[in-house]
């Protein structure tokens, strides 16, 4: 079980083969250079490190170079770890959008956008108000956030309004509609976490 | 990002022979249609009220009248369902949606051929 990382180039629609007009989402994965393979002697674990999108070597970090450099693959912007059994690979195989077939589910994650401090609709989906019979300018409010001396306190994880979005999402069961060897690109059913340009795994179930 | 290569992704998937037509055309669109095993094809033959979209997800309606009763289909214009659209005729309007034949039957909803 192994995966890619990607980027969201952004959405259109496929006909499928049944003639239907499907909404697809385009990611950019791949090709991924294998820089380390965790095991368990080593690390205590069994994990894949991948990298994904080449970059001049003053890009990143002294030691990143490094690693890097060890592994005898150029330098690459992102590296990333995947859970599961390694010992099938080694270090410098280049894994590309070809392990992936049409109508494979994988699982995307990706950092979603961000929506900024979000009122209590928005964010948990509240009802709000009545527009009318007498409502005070309120509409939008939460309403009580509990009783008086018992408890005497507001409990923890009380919804609330804040911070909404730009957090790691990931969304499961995405079907594959069509993949691009040459081009490197994946058309994933459906819609995928983040705005165009963001950075996505890609993880086959 | 550049729109161009996500409009060239979906190229392939476009129909090449599609006439040129417009609102206020009378097209024939063939539609193919699937009855459990079989398939045959059906012609819906109106005028065009609107065109809309672009790329994969042009769409066009089209409006007749059958039995008194006005029928309007929207057809996806690359959509393989449909096998062949025709333009039956040109016809001179002066805006690009015919909203305002929905109102009017008869005399006063002709359209003018273009000439």
């Amino acid at each position: 079980m192994v995966g890619l990382i990607g980027r969201k180039m952004g959405m259109t629609q496929l006909y499928n083969d049944r003639d239907e007009l499907v909404p697809v989402t385009v990611v950019a994965a791949g090709p991924c250079p294998v820089v380390q393979v965790r095991d368990e002697d080593k690390n205590g674990y069994t994990a894949l490190q991948l990298a994904f999108e080449v970059v001049p070597e003053h890009r990143v970090t002294r030691p990143v170079a490094g690693q890097f450099k060890k592994a005898g693959i150029p330098v690459h912007r992102i590296t990333q770890e995947f859970r599961g059994d390694a010992a099938a690979y080694e270090v410098g195989q280049v894994l590309d959008v070809s392990q992936f077939a049409v109508g494979d589910t994988v699982k995307i994650s990706g950092r979603s956008k961000g929506k900024g401090f979000a009122g209590v609709i928005r964010r948990h989906g509240f009802r709000g108000k009545k527009a009318t019979h007498g409502t005070p300018d309120r509409q939008r409010h939460g309403g009580s956030i509990g009783q008086g001396t018992t408890p005497g306190k507001v409990w923890k994880g009380k919804k609330m309004p804040g911070h909404l979005g730009a957090r790691q999402v990931t969304v499961s069961g995405l079907e594959i509609e069509r993949v691009d060897t040459e081009r490197n690109l994946l058309f994933v059913k459906g819609a995928v976490p983040g705005g165009v340009n963001a950075l996505l795994t890609i993880v086959k179930r | 990002m550049d729109m161009s290569i996500m409009r060239e992704l979906t190229s392939d998937q476009l129909r090449k022979d599609l006439p040129d037509f417009g609102p206020g055309d009378t097209l024939r669109v063939h539609v193919r249609v699937i009855e459990g095993e079989k398939e045959r094809l059906q012609v819906f033959e109106g005028h065009v009220i609107q065109r809309r979209g672009s790329g994969i997800q042009e769409t066009v309606t089209v409006r007749k009248i059958t039995q008194g009763v006005a029928i309007e289909r929207i057809f996806p214009v690359h959509s393989p369902r449909v096998a062949r659209i025709e333009t039956v005729r040109r016809g001179r309007v002066r805006r690009a949606r015919l909203y305002y034949l929905r109102g009017r039957k008869g005399k006063a909803a002709r359209i003018r051929e273009k000439r």
